[in-house]
């Protein structure tokens, strides 16, 4: 499956090993895993809500659109929901291509529509309480580019 | 009747998931209109609708967007994935 959707811990080794040997023909893997950032040891957990049936529609939207936009030989997305703890994975991404700009750029694709077009929020519960994260400007504005 | 979906902080502030609608609202924004008014809970959580983003039938839309036909509308923040 080229688009997951989980609350379960990955593999990233074991995901990335079974991409490559699915993306027969390219030259070039590219991968991006995202973590829980702990915030200097201040944030102690952090909760990812999102909607089921449009999340997964959403992810494979995108998935698509780069595999067409960059001529990929396959890309993956996994992202998780549920509670993380500091230092955990969040989500990775994937690209395999003919040549290393392409799987690069796909990648980066992947990375600037999942981050604010992609059903998800995150909670984080810290020193300072409970609160919703915010989304960046500069994330809108990633897209522009494309 | 159109399954009213809420997420995040809209999910808190309105206290539900989810409730179902019988409403003749012709867009999102009639709809918004309409469901201000049900309680001060919905009123506050729309307060700012440029915090409010909208999907109909699970599709990223914009609030004049036709709510003809459509069985699933859902009201969130601006997405944080990544």
């Amino acid at each position: 499956m080229s688009v997951r959707v989980q609350a379960e811990p990955f593999d990233m080794g074991a995901e990335v090993e079974a991409f490559t040997a699915s993306a027969a023909g390219a030259g070039a893997v590219v991968t991006f895993s995202g973590l829980v950032r702990d915030e200097g040891g201040t944030l102690s957990s952090m909760e990812i809500e999102h909607y089921p049936g449009m999340t997964e529609r959403a992810l494979q939207k995108i998935h698509d659109e780069a595999v067409a936009r960059f001529s990929l030989d396959g890309a993956m997305i996994i992202h998780r929901y549920g509670a993380l703890r500091p230092n955990e994975q969040i989500m990775m991404v994937a690209t395999a291509a003919r040549h290393r700009a392409d799987a690069f750029a796909g990648a980066e694709f992947l990375m600037d529509y999942l981050k604010s077009r992609a059903p998800f929020w995150k909670k984080e519960t810290g020193a300072d309480g409970t609160s919703w994260v915010a989304a960046k400007d500069e994330d809108e504005a990633a897209l522009d580019r494309w | 009747m159109i399954d009213v979906l809420y997420f995040a902080w809209l999910r808190e502030r309105i206290g539900a998931p989810k409730e179902r609608i019988e409403t003749d609202a012709a867009t999102v924004a009639d709809l918004v209109e309409e469901l201000k008014a049900r309680s001060e809970a919905h009123a506050l959580a729309f307060s700012d609708i440029s915090a409010v983003r909208v999907a109909v039938d699970q599709d990223l839309t914009e609030f004049t967007a036709s709510l003809t036909g459509v069985r699933e509308v859902a009201f969130f923040p601006p997405m944080t994935g990544g």
